[in-house]
């Protein structure tokens, strides 16, 4: 062959069959799965699709789904108000939605790392305060509504929207704690996360709701969403802390050395050279805790708050609706599953863009 | 010695002990150091050459005697402690740049953190000494799209735009290939020229004999002999000195 001809990568690489025999039909064995694999899609996927989409019930009152084969849909359809609001008053839910759909878009709109900056801070703000205006009401002429009627997938929303912006400076803070050279800092922050991560979520939840209340002056309420919302912040600020410590711990001596021998004190050091890098690095970690936190908001059900999953539980339990469980927990599912793959996907797009330095 | 009046000494060091547990590093070292004046320190590993320079700017703390650097004594005090690391360059042997900024940001942070210095004012600063070692053109890429030596230069400068009173180097060469070593030493021998005050633990015995005042020979943490090039290089005195020479100048 002439030096430097171009030279064809092989056939197996470029072509379908090549491409099946080399991935599919390479060995015996691998034969073997690809066919057996093969045959439980095709006894699985075409009657799925059967039962979900060509047989399916999809605006039908609750009688005519009991003579179909198919999913009955209806479920969610005629009941998609009380599931997405729960008890928030029927002429009313208007704001609730208006709510959210600001939440989303702030949320979308903090996608791009460079609106980082103080006027998405003023966004976030005004739109909060917009939120908590339209939930609560009693101004600007809005009826005013008890935060005991807000459930739904507001109540998830808030609960862990709020949770896990909160949990995530106080971990970050606990885990400094946990690292200071000041004793009684360190010992504290150490007592802390361990009582906490010692813990179930839901002893801190029955705690809050049940026992808290006992401690508190005669005339003193304090809302049981506060309660749920302290303690989810509480529990899941104990696990990023210690995701965070192994971050600071990845941080090599010579950063802090630098950092001293240009005169930064300990805060301009942390904020500017060892933080940005650490967190940096426990991403990954950190959002894992984060999506399992924003899932585990569904256990204030056990402390009878109505967020998302309490709503659609009680729409099944509703004799006309009685035992379409499958399609109200595939829809559930949907929506979890729409949260935390959306935090996954951020994370994902935020650690590509913070890793051009490499 | 040439230099006697006091004000004249940036960095004052008696009878300086310190122990990493129970192991004595420094015995009772004492050292006087000038405006102005060059200092080489060698010695064999784990003679605690490393360890003296790094208690000049409290990076480690010592146990026994005094430290005066610039009429300041080094004591617990934090604001005295960040006031001395201010006027006090280092250069590690591992340059410690901070990977997640530019080389530009890496610069300037000190200057815009510690001397409350305007962005743009820092910026120019910066540019300056980027120009001074030679790598006005890198000045925004991050440190990990460097070489080796061009990080060192880049370290060098990070501490001058502190504009510090005396510099040290920890072993400023020993971490880079040998063909990146000169360009680095061409840019210290540049900043001697300048008059710029100087320690420098290093076993690179050219630019001693170049540009240093005082070589100092450390062993077993003492100061073993403090003498100029001249004398130390053709005239050591103690057996331990002329078998390091011997060691590392074949």
């Amino acid at each position: 062959m002439e030096k430097g001809a171009e030279v064809k990568p092989p056939i197996s690489d470029t072509t379908i069959a090549g491409w099946l025999k080399k991935n599919l039909f390479s060995t015996k064995l691998n034969s073997f799965l690809t066919i057996i694999t093969l045959y439980y899609l095709w006894k699985t996927i075409p009657p799925f699709v059967k039962w979900a989409f060509l047989d399916s019930a999809w605006f039908t009152p609750p009688q005519m789904c009991r003579n179909i084969d198919g999913a009955c849909w209806s479920v969610i359809t005629k009941n998609i108000r009380f599931i997405l609001f729960g008890f928030f008053p029927y002429d009313q839910q208007w704001r609730p939605l208006v709510a959210m759909l600001v939440l989303f878009g702030l949320l979308y709109y903090s996608k791009e790392r460079h609106r980082w900056n103080r006027r998405l801070i003023y966004y976030w703000g005004v739109g909060l305060t917009i939120m908590a205006i339209l939930m609560k009401g009693g101004i600007f002429g809005l009826t005013s509504v008890e935060s005991t009627k807000w459930s739904g997938l507001p109540l998830t929303l808030l609960l862990s929207v709020f949770g896990l912006t909160a949990a995530y400076p106080l971990g970050v803070i606990l885990a400094l704690g946990r690292q200071s050279k000041m004793p009684a800092v360190k010992v504290l922050s150490i007592v802390y996360i361990e009582l906490i991560r010692g813990v179930p979520l839901i002893s801190l939840l029955f705690m809050g709701s049940i026992i808290f209340p006992l401690f508190l002056p005669e005339g003193i309420t304090i809302s049981k969403i506060l309660r749920a919302q302290v303690a989810i912040i509480l529990f899941t600020a104990a696990y990023i802390a210690e995701v965070v410590r192994g971050g600071l711990q990845a941080i090599p001596k010579g950063q802090y050395e630098a950092a001293a021998s240009l005169g930064l004190n300990y805060y301009q050091t942390m904020r500017l050279v060892v933080l940005p890098q650490a967190l940096k690095i426990v991403i990954p970690p950190t959002v894992s805790v984060l999506i399992s936190a924003f899932k585990d908001t569904s256990l204030v059900v056990i402390i009878a708050l109505y967020d998302v999953l309490k709503t659609t539980q009680t729409v099944l339990s509703d004799p006309h609706w009685m035992g379409f469980s499958r399609e109200a927990y595939i829809f559930l599912a949907i929506l979890y599953f729409l949260g935390c793959f959306s935090m996954s996907q951020t994370s994902r797009k935020l650690e590509r863009e913070l890793n051009i330095e490499r | 010695m040439a230099y006697s009046h006091d004000k004249n000494i940036i960095v004052e060091i008696i009878d300086l002990h310190k122990w990493f547990g129970s192991f004595h590093v420094l015995k009772g070292i004492n050292l006087h150091v000038h405006r102005g004046e060059r200092i080489v320190i060698c010695g064999p590993s784990g003679s605690g050459k490393s360890t003296l320079i790094r208690c000049i700017n409290r990076l480690e703390e010592h146990q026994k005697g005094k430290i005066i650097v610039d009429g300041i004594e080094l004591t617990n005090n934090v604001k005295n402690i960040e006031k001395i690391r201010s006027e006090v360059g280092m250069v590690f042997q591992h340059f410690n740049l901070f990977p997640h900024l530019t080389v530009l940001e890496n610069l300037t942070l000190g200057p815009i953190w510690v001397r409350k210095m305007p962005k743009k004012e820092a910026e120019e600063i910066a540019m300056h000494f980027l120009e001074k070692v030679h790598i006005v053109d890198q000045a925004h890429k991050y440190p990990g799209q460097l070489s080796g030596g061009q990080q060192q230069r880049v370290a060098i400068a990070r501490s001058l735009c502190m504009s510090p009173k005396i510099m040290l180097f920890d072993e400023p060469t020993s971490a880079l290939d040998p063909e990146m070593i000169k360009e680095v030493l061409d840019v210290m021998i540049e900043l001697a020229q300048e008059g710029m005050t100087m320690i420098v633990v290093t076993h690179e015995m050219g630019f001693a004999k170049k540009v240093a005042h005082r070589v100092m020979f450390m062993d077993g943490g003492v100061i073993v002999e403090s003498n100029p090039p001249e004398e130390f290089f053709s005239n050591p005195r103690h057996e331990r000195t002329k078998l390091f020479l011997s060691q590392i100048l074949h």
